[in-house]
C-alpha cells in the first residue's frame, strides 16, 4: 500500500502549485483553472485521509463527493460572473475590474 | 509493490500537468492540461478504492466542469484563440513562486510532525461496497447523509438558476 | 395634623407655569391672566391656612415643631443623597406667607399695568416660574434643594428682566444679573460641596433626629450629619465653607461689591421689580443665613462679623448713591440694597454666645427676620406705587415729575405710608422693625449701632427727597396739557392699599405691642431659638431713632418741598464732583469692567483660551491628522487586484501557521 505521506505530499504540492497559478496569472479564466487545482488537492487529502488513517468510516469519501458537487456549482455561478465581467469591461484580464482601486 | 508504481506514474502525471497548466500561455492548453489533472487525479481515487468516487470525478469534473471551462473560454477569450498570448510579469512571479515554496515546507512540516502518521495501517485492498454507500447516501440515521444530500441539490439548483439571471442578456433602455 | 395639602403649594404654580407656558400662545391676554392670578390665589389661601394651622398648633418644649409632610430621596450617591421635600419651621412658614401675599398682588396689579403688552402670557408664565421657584426655595429640607431651586430663582429673575428682549438695555441688564448671580453661585456651591464632604448629609435635621442641642433648650433645625467630624478635620473647615455659602447669598442679595445687577434690573418691568427685586428673590441670601443661623453662631462666631462690615458698607454705599439719583426706580433700587444690608446685619450681629431668648444679642436674629417681612410690604408698595406713577408719566425720570398729588390721590396717600414706614415712623411697621435691628446692633457694638442709626438718617432723607420729587415740587405743566396723569386702573390701586393697610396693621399693633408689652406680636411666632419672645422697645432707642428720622425728613422737606429748590442747588454747585460721583455709583461698575477687561480677560482668559486653542484642540486635531495620514497610507493597498490579496492572504495563514508552531 502506498504510504500516507506521499498522498499528503502530493496534494500538499498541488495546492500551492493551484497557488502560484492563481496569483501569477492575469486571465480570469486561468485563475479559475488554478482554483480548481486547490480544490482538487483538498479533495485528493480528505479522500486519502479517509481510506488509510480511519479506514471504516466515511466522512471523508462524503466530503470528497460534496465538494465534488459544490465546485461544479461555484464555477458555473463563476462563469456567469466573468460573461458579465466580459459584457461590461470588454476585457478578459483581471486588472480590468479595479473598480474598488483608490 | 504495484500500487506504488500506479502512484508514481499518475503523481508525475497530475504535477507534471499542474505545472504546465500555470506556466503555459495559451488559455486552451491550460484548460486540457487541466483536464489531464482531472484524470489523474480520478485515477488516484481508483487507486484508493474509492471506485464511486472516481467515477463521479470523471463525470462531473473532468465531463462536465471541463466543458464549462471551454465554453466560457470560446465565449470570452477571443483574442487568445486566436494566438495571442498572455504575459507573465516576473517579479510577481518570483514573489508567488516564494510565498508557494515557504506555504509547502510549511505544510510538508506540519503534516509530517503529527503524531497521526503512526497510526497508519495496513488496508484491505478491497473497494467499498456500492450499497453501503448508497445506504449512507440517503439514510436518515446518525452518520447518514439525505440532509446534505438534499441540501446540494437544491444547492446546484439555486446555483443553475443564479448562473443564468447572472449571465441573462439584459435589454438596452 | 395633616399637611400633606402643601405640596399643592408647590405644584400649583408649577402647573400654571407649564399651561400658560406652553398653551399660553392661544389664549387670550384676560385667560392667561386670569389663570395665573387664580392659581396664585390659591396658593395664597393655602398658605396662610398652613400658617395658621402651623402657628396655631401647640408648642411642644416651648418650641414650634419642624414639620416635614415630605422628604424623599431623589439622588443616592453612596454616602450622600440629594433629597427633594418640603419643610416648614417658623422662618419657612413666615416666607410663605410673604412671599405669596407680594406675588398675589404683583398678579392682580399686572393686569393693568401688562395690559395690551405683546407677551403678556409669557409674562404670567414666567411669574408662575418664579413663585415656584421662591417658594421651593424657602420650603427645601436640604442645602442642596435650597441651591437648586436658587440657580432657578435665578433662571426666572433673567427670563423676567429680559422680559423685553427686542430692547437692548433689558438683555443687557438680564445678561449682568444672571452673570453676577452665577459668580456668586459658584462659591455657594462649593462651600455646599466643602460641606458635604466633611459632615456627609445635605439635610437640615429635624427635630428628634439625634440633632446636637445648640441653643438653650431648643431643637432648631439645622444640618444634620457628622459635626463631630467636621471641626476634628480642621477649624477652619466649617467657617470657610459656611463663609462661601454666605458670598453665595450676598449675590444674590447685592450685597457690596456684587450688587451691580441690581439697579440695572430695573429695566424689567416694574411689577417684576416689586415681586423679585424687592421683596423676594434678594432676600434669598438673608433666608439662607438665617436658615444657616444655628451652623453660624456655634461653629463660625467670628466668622459673622464678616456679616456685619458688608452688610455695614453695603447699607453706607447704597444710601449715599440713592441720595444722587435721578431715577426714580434707581432710587427705589439702591433703597432695597441698603434695606437688606439692614437685615444682614441684623443677622450677623447675634455673636454673643445665644444661651436664652432673653438675651439681647438674639434679638438680631428676630429683627431681621420681622425686618425682612415688613420690607417686604412697604418695597413692594413703593415699586408697585412707581409703577403707576410710571404708567401715568411715560417716563421714569425725577425730573418729569413733580406736583402729582392733584392728580393720582391714592397712589399718593399708599407712597406717603410706605416712605413713613421705611423712614421709621412710630405706628408704620418699619419703626418696630428697623428699631429692634437699631438696639441688637447697639448691644453687639455702639459704633455699629451709631452707624445704622445714621444709615437710618439718610434713608428716611432720601425716601422723602424722592417723595417730594414726584409729588411735590414743579409739575411738568407742558407735559401734562397734553396728557393729563390720570390715576391708575382699580387693578392697580387695589394691590397699593391692601399692602398699605398691612403696613399700617402690623405698624400700629407692633408699636402698642412693644411699648405696652404685649405679646403675640412677631416674636410669638420667629426668634433665634424658637421660644417666644415678647418684645420690649428699649425706650431710649426708640426716642433716638424716631427724632433721627424725624429730623431727617424735615431736612429733606426744607430742601425737596417747594417749586424750587435753591439749597440743593446751592450744594449741587459746591460739590459737583461729589454729586456726580453718586450719581454714577461711585464707579463701581466701571471698577468691575476694569477687573474684568483689563484683568481677568487679558491676563487669565487669554492664556487660558490660547492653551485650548492650541494644545488641546491641537492634540485632537494632530490626533486626526495622524490617523488620516495614516489611512491615506495605507489605501494604497486597496490596488483592486484580487491576486494580491489573496497574496497578503495567505501570507497571513502561512505566518500564523509558523508562530503557532514556534510555540
Amino acid at each position: 500500500m502506498v504510504p500516507v505521506q506521499c498522498y499528503f505530499v502530493l496534494s500538499a504540492l498541488l495546492f500551492f502549485i493551484g497557488v502560484y497559478g492563481f496569483v501569477t496569472r492575469r486571465n480570469l479564466i486561468a485563475m479559475l483553472i488554478s482554483i480548481e487545482l486547490v480544490l482538487n488537492a483538498v479533495d485528493i487529502n480528505f479522500a486519502a485521509f479517509n481510506r488509510l488513517l480511519f479506514p471504516g468510516l466515511n466522512e471523508g469519501f462524503f466530503m470528497t463527493l460534496f465538494s465534488i458537487g459544490v465546485s461544479a456549482a461555484e464555477s458555473a455561478v463563476a462563469i456567469a460572473i466573468i460573461l458579465n465581467v466580459y459584457r461590461k469591461f470588454k476585457s478578459d484580464t483581471v486588472d480590468a475590474i479595479s473598480n474598488l482601486k483608490h | 509493490m504495484a500500487n506504488i508504481i500506479m502512484f508514481c506514474i499518475l503523481a508525475v502525471v497530475i504535477l507534471g500537468s499542474a505545472v504546465m497548466c500555470v506556466t503555459t500561455k495559451r488559455i486552451m492548453r491550460a484548460a486540457t492540461f487541466m483536464l489531464f489533472v482531472l484524470f489523474g487525479v480520478a485515477g488516484l481515487y481508483f487507486l484508493l478504492d474509492y471506485t464511486y468516487l472516481g467515477a463521479a470525478q470523471i463525470s462531473v469534473y473532468a465531463g462536465g466542469v471541463t466543458m464549462i471551462y471551454i465554453f466560457a473560454i470560446q465565449l470570452v477569450s477571443k483574442r487568445t484563440l486566436q494566438g495571442m498570448v498572455e504575459k507573465i510579469k516576473c517579479s510577481r512571479a518570483i514573489g508567488a513562486a516564494l510565498l508557494s515554496v515557504v506555504g509547502l515546507a510549511t505544510v510538508a512540516f506540519v503534516f509530517l510532525k503529527n503524531e497521526f502518521m503512526c497510526r497508519a495501517c495496513e488496508v484491505v485492498d478491497a473497494e467499498v461496497p456500492i450499497r453501503t454507500i448508497g445506504h449512507a447516501l440517503v439514510g436518515s440515521e446518525k452518520y447518514q447523509y439525505v440532509l446534505p444530500f438534499e441540501f446540494i441539490s437544491i444547492f446546484l439548483l439555486a446555483c443553475i438558476i443564479g448562473a443564468l439571471v447572472v449571465s441573462r442578456k439584459v435589454e438596452e433602455e | 395634623m395633616d399637611y400633606g395639602y402643601t405640596i399643592f403649594i408647590l405644584l400649583l404654580p408649577l402647573l400654571s407655569f407649564l399651561i400658560l407656558g406652553l398653551l399660553g400662545m392661544k389664549m387670550s391676554h384676560k385667560a392667561a391672566g386670569l389663570i395665573g392670578t387664580c392659581s396664585l390665589g390659591l396658593v395664597t389661601a393655602l398658605s396662610y391656612y398652613c400658617a395658621f394651622q402651623y402657628f396655631g398648633a401647640d408648642r411642644v418644649d416651648g418650641v414650634y415643631q419642624t414639620i416635614v409632610p415630605f422628604n424623599f430621596t431623589w439622588l443616592p450617591l453612596g454616602r450622600l443623597h440629594f433629597d427633594m421635600g418640603i419643610m416648614l419651621d417658623p422662618i419657612s412658614v413666615m416666607m410663605l406667607i410673604v412671599i405669596s401675599t407680594v406675588s398675589f398682588m404683583v398678579h392682580i396689579y399686572s393686569f393693568g399695568y401688562m395690559h395690551g403688552e405683546k407677551g403678556f402670557q409669557r409674562y404670567y408664565a414666567f411669574l408662575s416660574l418664579f413663585t415656584m421657584s421662591m417658594l421651593g426655595l424657602v420650603l427645601a429640607t436640604n442645602i442642596f434643594q435650597m441651591y437648586m431651586f436658587w440657580e432657578l430663582v435665578g433662571v426666572s429673575s433673567y427670563l423676567l428682566i429680559g422680559f423685553y428682549y427686542p430692547l437692548h438695555d433689558a438683555v443687557a441688564a438680564s445678561k449682568k444679573a444672571f452673570i453676577v448671580t452665577r459668580f456668586a453661585d459658584g462659591f455657594f456651591l462649593v462651600g455646599i460641596l466643602i460641606f458635604g464632604y466633611y459632615t456627609g448629609s445635605f439635610s437640615f435635621s429635624f427635630a428628634g433626629q439625634g440633632a446636637d442641642v445648640i441653643m438653650g433648650q431648643g431643637t432648631t433645625p439645622f444640618i444634620a450629619g457628622d459635626m463631630a467630624k467636621a471641626v476634628a478635620a480642621g477649624g477652619f473647615i466649617l467657617p470657610t465653607a459656611l463663609t462661601l455659602m454666605f458670598i453665595g447669598g450676598a449675590g444674590k442679595s447685592a450685597m457690596f461689591p456684587l450688587h451691580i445687577w441690581l439697579p440695572d434690573a430695573m429695566e424689567g418691568p416694574t411689577p417684576v421689580s416689586a415681586l423679585i427685586h424687592a421683596a423676594t428673590m434678594v432676600v434669598a441670601g438673608v433666608y439662607q443665613v438665617a436658615r444657616m443661623f444655628p451652623l453660624w453662631i456655634q461653629y463660625a462666631p467670628e466668622a459673622m462679623s464678616i456679616i456685619v462690615w458688608v452688610g455695614v458698607i453695603t447699607a453706607f454705599y447704597a444710601a449715599a448713591v440713592a441720595c444722587a439719583q435721578t431715577d426714580i426706580k434707581r432710587v427705589l433700587a439702591f433703597s432695597t440694597i441698603s434695606q437688606i444690608a439692614f437685615m444682614m446685619v441684623a443677622l450677623g450681629v447675634c455673636t454673643e454666645g445665644v444661651t436664652g431668648h432673653e438675651h439681647p444679642g438674639s434679638v438680631g436674629y428676630l429683627a431681621g427676620m420681622f425686618h425682612l417681612f415688613t420690607h417686604a410690604m412697604f418695597k413692594a408698595c413703593l415699586f408697585l406705587g412707581a409703577g403707576c406713577i410710571i404708567h401715568a408719566v411715560h417716563s421714569n425720570e425725577m425730573a418729569l415729575m413733580g406736583g402729582l398729588r392733584k392728580y393720582m390721590p391714592v397712589t399718593h396717600a399708599t407712597f406717603l405710608i410706605s416712605c413713613l414706614a421705611i423712614a421709621g415712623i412710630p405706628f408704620f411697621s418699619g419703626f418696630s422693625s428697623k428699631d429692634e435691628i437699631i438696639s441688637a446692633c447697639m448691644n453687639y457694638s455702639p459704633v455699629v449701632g451709631w452707624i445704622m442709626t445714621g444709615i437710618a438718617a439718610m434713608t428716611a432723607f432720601y425716601m422723602f427727597r424722592l417723595y417730594y420729587g414726584i409729588f411735590w415740587g414743579t409739575e411738568n405743566k407742558e407735559a401734562h396739557a397734553h396728557h393729563t396723569p390720570h390715576e391708575a386702573p382699580l387693578t392697580m390701586t387695589i394691590p397699593l392699599i391692601v399692602l398699605s393697610v398691612i403696613t399700617v396693621g402690623v405698624g400700629v399693633y407692633t408699636t402698642l405691642a412693644g411699648f405696652l408689652g404685649w405679646g403675640g406680636s412677631f416674636g410669638s411666632f420667629v426668634t433665634a431659638d424658637g421660644h417666644d419672645y415678647t418684645i420690649h422697645f428699649d425706650a431710649t432707642v426708640a426716642a433716638v431713632s424716631t427724632v433721627v428720622a424725624i429730623c431727617s425728613i424735615c431736612l429733606a422737606t426744607y430742601i425737596y418741598k417747594g417749586e424750587q429748590q435753591p439749597v440743593a442747588d446751592r450744594l449741587y454747585a459746591t460739590f459737583p464732583r461729589l454729586w456726580r460721583a453718586a450719581y454714577k455709583r461711585f464707579y463701581q461698575d466701571e471698577i468691575w469692567q476694569f477687573v474684568t477687561h483689563k484683568v481677568i480677560f487679558r491676563c487669565i482668559s487669554r492664556p487660558i483660551a490660547w492653551f485650548d486653542r492650541r494644545v488641546i484642540d491641537g492634540t485632537f486635531n494632530f490626533a486626526a491628522w495622524g490617523t488620516s495620514e495614516a489611512g491615506e497610507s495605507i489605501r494604497v493597498w486597496q490596488s483592486g487586484d484580487v491576486r494580491l490579496y489573496a497574496v497578503w492572504f495567505l501570507t497571513g495563514a502561512v505566518a500564523l501557521t509558523l508562530i503557532l508552531l514556534a510555540l
